[in-house]
Order: C-alpha cells, then sequence, then structure tokens
C-alpha cells in the first residue's frame, strides 16, 4: 500500500509545485493521473522514488516512510519502486538482456554488475519476463535496434526485475504511436492484476486514462481535484483540470494529440 | 511472480556477448597487447641508477624552484617580447602564403601536377614538430628570432594550409560556374568566386594560429630560435631554478590569457 | 549577377553601421601598428635575412642525397619512439580518467574535487610536452623514462578534458533510470556513464596516441629519448646526408601513424 500524506515540492522560492497531496493506494488497483503539462505529475511520481527531494509531508510503502531515507536505505527502499520513463531511460548502447538485468542492480555486487555475471535465478526471471511481453528473441540486441514499443517493454521488464512493491510510470505511452500506446496500455494493466502490483501512471490522454485504468486522480496546480472511478470522470471535470489550458472537447473520445506547456502566472 | 514461475525446462543461461565475437581474435588481441607492452618495457633502455636518484633530486629542484624569483624580469620581458614578435610576424606570413599553397592543394580548382606539390608541402610541414623545423632553420640562418619566424611560418603554412583547402574543396560552386559562364579567367575565378566563400574563416584562423603560434614560439626557443623558450632553456642549464619557476608560470598565465582572448576574438568575429 | 552582387553589398554595408566601421578601421590600424612596430624592434640583422634562401638552400644541398648509412640504427630508434609514445598513451589512460572523472560537473563528488581536477587539466595543458621533457630530464636524467613522464604529463590534460566534456554530455536519462532501481553509485558509473562515453574514449586515445607520436620525436633535443637523440646527434657532427635522411624516416613514422590511427577510427568506432 502506498500512501502520501501533505506532500508539497517547493524549487527554490518559487510557488509550490505540489500543494500539499494527499493519495492512498492500495492493492493491485491501476491508478492514472491526469493533469495538465506543469500541473506536477511528474514531480509527484519523481517524489515517491525521491529522484526528486519533497520539500515536506509523508510517503509510506507497506508502512515505511520513505520521506527520510539516506544512503544505503534509500537504494533499499528504490529496489521496491519500479519506474517506467516517457523516453524509456534505456542503456542504447548495452544489450537488450543487459538493460533488463539493470533492473536488479540493487541486488548484485559490483562485481557481479561490471561482469554481468548475474545469478542464475535473475537470468531466468528476466527470460520469463521478456517471454511475456513479447522481446525474449531480442535478448543480445542493442537496445537501440529496437522499436519505440519494444523499448518500452524493455522499459517494464526492467523495472519489474527489481521485484517492486510498486510500479511508477511516468508517461509510458506519450512518446508512442496510439496503437503501440494502447498495447503498452493493456501491458501494464494485465501485468499489475497478473503480479498483484499497484501502478499509478502518469497519463495526458484521457481516453486511455479512462479504458485502461480503474481510478483517475486529477491534478491541477499542484492540487489534486479530481479522485474518481472512469466512469465518473465527465465533462465537468475534465474542464476542470484542463479548463483554459488546452481544448478539452474531443479529448474524452480522441487521444489529445500535443501537450502544450503552461506556465503558472 | 517469483523462480518458483520458471517453466521447468533446463536453467537457461546467458553471458554477455563478447566484445570481439571471434575467440581467436579476441584472445589473439589480448595477447598480443600483453606480449607488445612486455616487449616495450623490456626493450626499453631504463637506467636505473640514475633514475633512483630522481626522488632527492625533484626534492632540490622545487624547493630551489620555490619561491619563484623575478629579480631578472627584464630578461624575462625581453624574451617574452620577442615570442611575442615571432608570432605576430610568423601568424601574419603564414596566414597569407598558405593561401597559394592552400589553392594549389585543393582538388577541385588545382590540376594534378600542382595538387600533388601542394598537398606534399602541407604534409611534409605538417609531419614535423616545429621544433625539429626549428634545429634544422637554425643550423641554416644561425641562432635568433629569424630561426623562429622562419619555423613558425612553416607550421602555419602546414596547419592553416590543411584546414583552407578541405574548405576550398567544400565551397559553393554555383558561384565559379556563373563565373565560367561569364567568361572569367582562373584567376578572376580565384579572386570573385572562390577567395570570398573562404576569407571570412580565415580571420577566425588567424587569431587561432597566433594563440597556437605564441605557444610554439615558447618551446621553439630551447632549441635557439629566439623567444622566452631560449631564456627559460637558459635558466634551466645554470641550475637557476627559481628563474625558471618564475617564467614557467608567466609562460602558463600568458597562455591562459591568449587562450582566452583568442576565443573571445573568434567568438566576436563568428 | 550584377545587380545580386550590388544587392548584397548594400546589405552588408547596412550591417556594418558608422561605429561598426570604425571599430573595424581601428582594429586594422592597430594590427598595421603593431606588425611595424614587431618588424622594427625585432632583434634581427637584415642582411642575414636576404642571405636566409642561399643559406636553406646550401643546406640543403649538403642534406642530398640522403645517406642510407646508420639505417639500422635509425630503425631501431624509430621504434623506440613508437614505444615511447604507446607507453606513455596507455599509462595515461590510467591517470587521465579518474582526473576526467572529478572534473566533470556532472559527476565530480564535491566543488573542490571539481577545481583540483581543473587544475590538474590546465596546468598539464599549459606546459609544452618538451617542457615537461626538460623537467623530468633534470630530474631523473636523460632517457626514455623522462620522455615516457612528458608524454604522459602532456597528455593527461588532453585526454582528461575531452573525457570529462564527454561525461557532460552525456544523456541524463538512463542515470536516472539506474538511480531508481536502487543502483550504487558505482554501478551507475558502470551501467549509465562508462557505455556512453566509451566511443569517446577510443576516439581519443587514438587521436592522442597519433599525436604523440608526433610529439616523442623531438623529446630526443633535450635528451628524453627516440629518434630525437640521433638527430642531435647527427646535426651536432654535421653528417647532414644522416639528418636528411632521420627526416625521411620522420615523415615515414608520422604518415604510418595517420593510417594506423584511420584504421584504427574505422575498425573500433
Amino acid at each position: 500500500m502506498l500512501e502520501i500524506t501533505n506532500l508539497v515540492k517547493r524549487y527554490g522560492h518559487d510557488e509550490a509545485v505540489l500543494k500539499g497531496l494527499d493519495l492512498k493506494v492500495e492493492g493491485n488497483s491501476v491508478v492514472s493521473i491526469v493533469g495538465a503539462s506543469g500541473a506536477g505529475k511528474s514531480t509527484m511520481l519523481r517524489c515517491i522514488n525521491r529522484l526528486v527531494e519533497p520539500t515536506s509531508g509523508s510517503i509510506k510503502l507497506n508502512g515505511n516512510e520513505l520521506v527520510n531515507l539516506k544512503g544505503a536505505e534509500l537504494r533499499r527502499a528504490r529496489r521496491k519502486i519500479g519506474m517506467v520513463f516517457q523516453g524509456f531511460n534505456l542503456l542504447d548502447r548495452l544489450t537488450v538482456m543487459e538493460n533488463v538485468l539493470a533492473g536488479r542492480l540493487g541486488y548484485v555486487n559490483l562485481y557481479q554488475a561490471i561482469s554481468r555475471r548475474y545469478p542464475q535465478d535473475d537470468i531466468e526471471r528476466a527470460f520469463v519476463l521478456m517471454e511475456r511481453v513479447g522481446i525474449a528473441h531480442y535478448a543480445n540486441k542493442r537496445a537501440d535496434e529496437l522499436s519505440g514499443g519494444e523499448r518500452q517493454r524493455v522499459g517494464v521488464v526492467r523495472a519489474l526485475m527489481q521485484e517492486p512493491e510498486v510500479l511508477l510510470a511516468d508517461e509510458p505511452t506519450a512518446s508512442l504511436d496510439p496503437r503501440t500506446s494502447e498495447q503498452i496500455m493493456i501491458l501494464l494493466q494485465s501485468l499489475a492484476s497478473e503480479l498483484s502490483l499497484p501502478v499509478l501512471i502518469n497519463i495526458h490522454n484521457v481516453a486511455q486514462a479512462k479504458t485502461y485504468t480503474e481510478r483517475i486522480v486529477g491534478l491541477r496546480h499542484g492540487k489534486m481535484i479530481f479522485d474518481g472511478l472512469p466512469a465518473d470522470f465527465n465533462k465537468d471535470a475534465l474542464d476542470a483540470i484542463y479548463g483554459g489550458i488546452e481544448a478539452p472537447d474531443d479529448a474524452i473520445t480522441e487521444p489529445p494529440v500535443e501537450e502544450r506547456s503552461h506556465d503558472f502566472v | 511472480m517469483t523462480s518458483s514461475d520458471a517453466p521447468s525446462t533446463a536453467p537457461r543461461t546467458w553471458r554477455k556477448p563478447p566484445f570481439i565475437a571471434n575467440p581467436l581474435l579476441r584472445y589473439g588481441l589480448i595477447i598480443v597487447a600483453a606480449v607488445y607492452l612486455v616487449w616495450a618495457f623490456g626493450s626499453l633502455p631504463f637506467n636505473w641508477a640514475r633514475i633512483s636518484e630522481g626522488l632527492p633530486r625533484a626534492a632540490r629542484i622545487f624547493s630551489g624552484g620555490f619561491p619563484p624569483n623575478l629579480e631578472r624580469y627584464e630578461l624575462l620581458l625581453t624574451g617574452f617580447k620577442e615570442s611575442f614578435q615571432i608570432a605576430i610576424l610568423a601568424t601574419l606570413l603564414g596566414v597569407f602564403l598558405s593561401i597559394p599553397f592552400a589553392v594549389m592543394a585543393a582538388r577541385n580548382i588545382a590540376p594534378m601536377p600542382i595538387y600533388i606539390i601542394g598537398r606534399a608541402v602541407i604534409i611534409v610541414s605538417r609531419s614535423f614538430h616545429p621544433v625539429i623545423v626549428a634545429i634544422l632553420f637554425v643550423a641554416a640562418v644561425g641562432f635568433g628570432p629569424l630561426a623562429g619566424i622562419l619555423t613558425l611560418t612553416l607550421y602555419s603554412i602546414g596547419f592553416v594550409g590543411k584546414l583552407l583547402a578541405e574548405e576550398i574543396e567544400e565551397i559553393d560552386w554555383g558561384q565559379v560556374e556563373a563565373m565560367k559562364a561569364a567568361g572569367a579567367g582562373y584567376v578572376a575565378i580565384l579572386f570573385y568566386a572562390v577567395f570570398p566563400q573562404i576569407l571570412p574563416r580565415q580571420v577566425g584562423l588567424s587569431m587561432y594560429q597566433l594563440d597556437s603560434n605564441l605557444r610554439a614560439s615558447a618551446v621553439v626557443g630551447i632549441v635557439g630560435a629566439g623567444g622566452i623558450g631560449g631564456t627559460l632553456m637558459n635558466a634551466f642549464g645554470r641550475y637557476d631554478y627559481d628563474f625558471a619557476f618564475a617564467i614557467l608560470l608567466i609562460i602558463i598565465a600568458v597562455i591562459l590569457l591568449s587562450e582566452g582572448v583568442s576565443g573571445w576574438v573568434r567568438k566576436k568575429i563568428w | 549577377m550584377v545587380d545580386h552582387a550590388q544587392q548584397l553589398a548594400d546589405r552588408i554595408w547596412q550591417r556594418y553601421d558608422r561605429k561598426q566601421r570604425l571599430i573595424r578601421y581601428a582594429v586594422l590600424l592597430a594590427t598595421l601598428m603593431v606588425v611595424v612596430w614587431a618588424v622594427r624592434d625585432i632583434d634581427i640583422f637584415w642582411p642575414w635575412v636576404w642571405d636566409a634562401p642561399n643559406q636553406i638552400s646550401g643546406l640543403g644541398a649538403r642534406m642530398w642525397p640522403p645517406s642510407a648509412e646508420g639505417l639500422n640504427g635509425i630503425i631501431a630508434a624509430l621504434i623506440e619512439t613508437v614505444h615511447i609514445a604507446t607507453l606513455a598513451t596507455f599509462l595515461t589512460i590510467f591517470l587521465a580518467l579518474p582526473v576526467a572523472y572529478i572534473a566533470a560537473q556532472n559527476t565530480t563528488p564535491n566543488r573542490a574535487c571539481l577545481w583540483l581536477g581543473r587544475f590538474i587539466l590546465v596546468s598539464s595543458r599549459s606546459v609544452n610536452t618538451i617542457i615537461w621533457a626538460l623537467l623530468f630530464v633534470a630530474i631523473f636524467g636523460p632517457g626514455v623514462l623522462a620522455g615516457i613522464l612528458a608524454i604522459v604529463f602532456r597528455s593527461i590534460g588532453f585526454i582528461g578534458k575531452l573525457m570529462g566534456e564527454a561525461i557532460e554530455e552525456i544523456d541524463r536519462r538512463p542515470v536516472e533510470a539506474m538511480e531508481a532501481t536502487g543502483a550504487s553509485k558505482a554501478k551507475v558509473i558502470a551501467y549509465a556513464i562508462v557505455p556512453q562515453v566509451m566511443p569517446a574514449f577510443f576516439a581519443i586515445v587514438i587521436l592522442r596516441w597519433d599525436i604523440n607520436i608526433r610529439e616523442s620525436t623531438v623529446l630526443g633535443l633535450v635528451g628524453a629519448g627516440g629518434i630525437g637523440v640521433i638527430l642531435q646527434g647527427a646535426i651536432d657532427t654535421f653528417a647532414w646526408p644522416t639528418v636528411a635522411t632521420i627526416m625521411i624516416a620522420i615523415i615515414v613514422l608520422v604518415l604510418i601513424g595517420e593510417a594506423v590511427t584511420s584504421l584504427l577510427r574505422s575498425k573500433v568506432l
């Protein structure tokens, strides 16, 4: 269970990006977080695994407080939080298998990491997961030879290799074409139930959010202004989240093509 | 999902594919490299007895060198002045002379025999370290800044000429054809269609070359071609380490300054 | 054509307004004055200048034809030169990489290390190889060790600076991904940084090896080993035909070095 209480993030002396967020995610639910660019989605996700330092508040994963961890303790906590990125963030010049095994870096020792001599269990797990998402035959290909959808699968498998207790996905489909992004969303959805893993997905495609997730959280200017079932996410909610920022007319039926940047004034 | 989910087939293994796929080549290269290192270290004549005296000597040199002594700053000023003069004159001569050689060495506008001569001049002047050229010019025209100027002029011709020749090979050919269509002769084409395209770069290059000649002028003096290098060599030769270190520090300061100025000017021009 | 040129000229004249034109003339005038001062002030005995072409062609005539005598010694010295360049480049790698690591903004442990790294790089680059050689000959005596150390100390700055820049230019995203897996700093370096800078590393080392071959041909002039030693010897004894042979040998060596580097580049990169 992931429990966020009164999370605040402020860069320097600017206006806070996150203004006291509360969020509780339990079991194997798939939660999508929607909002315009600059609403704080990405910052919130990165506060959870502390790639961004929260200014104040509390984040608990299965009862463990994450906000005050340091050094080795922080690294141990991060092992349990898988993350999937918008730009895939793969190691382009390494093979797919090395990328996948990199998910075990928090577990193996330095010698094993550098010599790529991973434990047999890890390699077996890597093959099983790669077969599950259909990329096992690419094991020895370089990561930059794959297509976008395949690269994101590598990213997902890398995150799952961590044996995570929660999976964070930061705009996992924003760099993909519509068909591939649907596939990735289906994959995340089914993996969540197979592995009984809570998944948080930042997404700006409201249509996909409604189709593939069971709960939608809407952010605007660092505050949560919607939290409910996809069925309840109507035109009013959409206006409240995106109103005045981008044309929301067809966003319910069609994916918005481009996200526009938004400045705080 | 844990490893118990694994299918019951035999455990699959994976090893990183080696950098070089052919094992014979891979181990061959490693062995060749190792043998080379042993051979090279083994065959070089190290005078261990003399080397073992090194540390006390280093201590003596450094303690003799600190604090650096600027008492004979007049000698230092004369040396630097001469280095500047050598660098300026050599840059000017080199940048101008590099133009005809660059034209000769550009494949698209020079006939074959001329091209070979032009390339040969550039290759030869780039192959030799300026210090080697300097020692020959010292032998030919005697000690002093003249040898330094000649050396650095040749050095500049090699460097600027090569870049310029490449630049000429990449010019917009349309302008040349337009001039040809207008019935212009070879020289007219050079002046109206080729030079205007390459000259803006020449200004930036000469700033770069001035900086690089200033560095080089500090070392050609070591073999007697004038400038601060000679002053430094003399100070070293007389075991005058505190003066030598003072010169060295000032050389470093001047080089850093000149690098900064040259970079600033080039940014302004381009 | 003429009209177009005229238009172009008009546009250019608009670009340089009165003030800019004045600045251009001032710069030109200042340059001219500096050159005039340099010509008048420099310590040159002008009759020698007019005589220089004679002297140079005279020296050229004395060098011709190159003598094949002592060719074995020359080849042995060439091999020694290559050894110096290669061993020095090899040793430099181990010293330059840590310096590059601490001198790169994004990997340096703290500001003190950053400045220490930059100080090492700047001092290494600002002192010419032959001056380093002078220093090491004074310390360790004449010989190849002084030469190797001179090349190493000059190359640290070169390789370290370029590698530091390569580290600063890496893609940050894989680093973030590795941190997110809970990897330690060393593992992040091994996975997210090393593979990204590998191509730059090979290119830089190959380039420096090529430069080092050239540089090690002059070490001998201050007694630090290599072909320069016998070149100096031949010049001191006025054995001009031998000097010519050595010069040709150096050109051949440099050209071979260039051929090898371009071969390595095409194979490795």
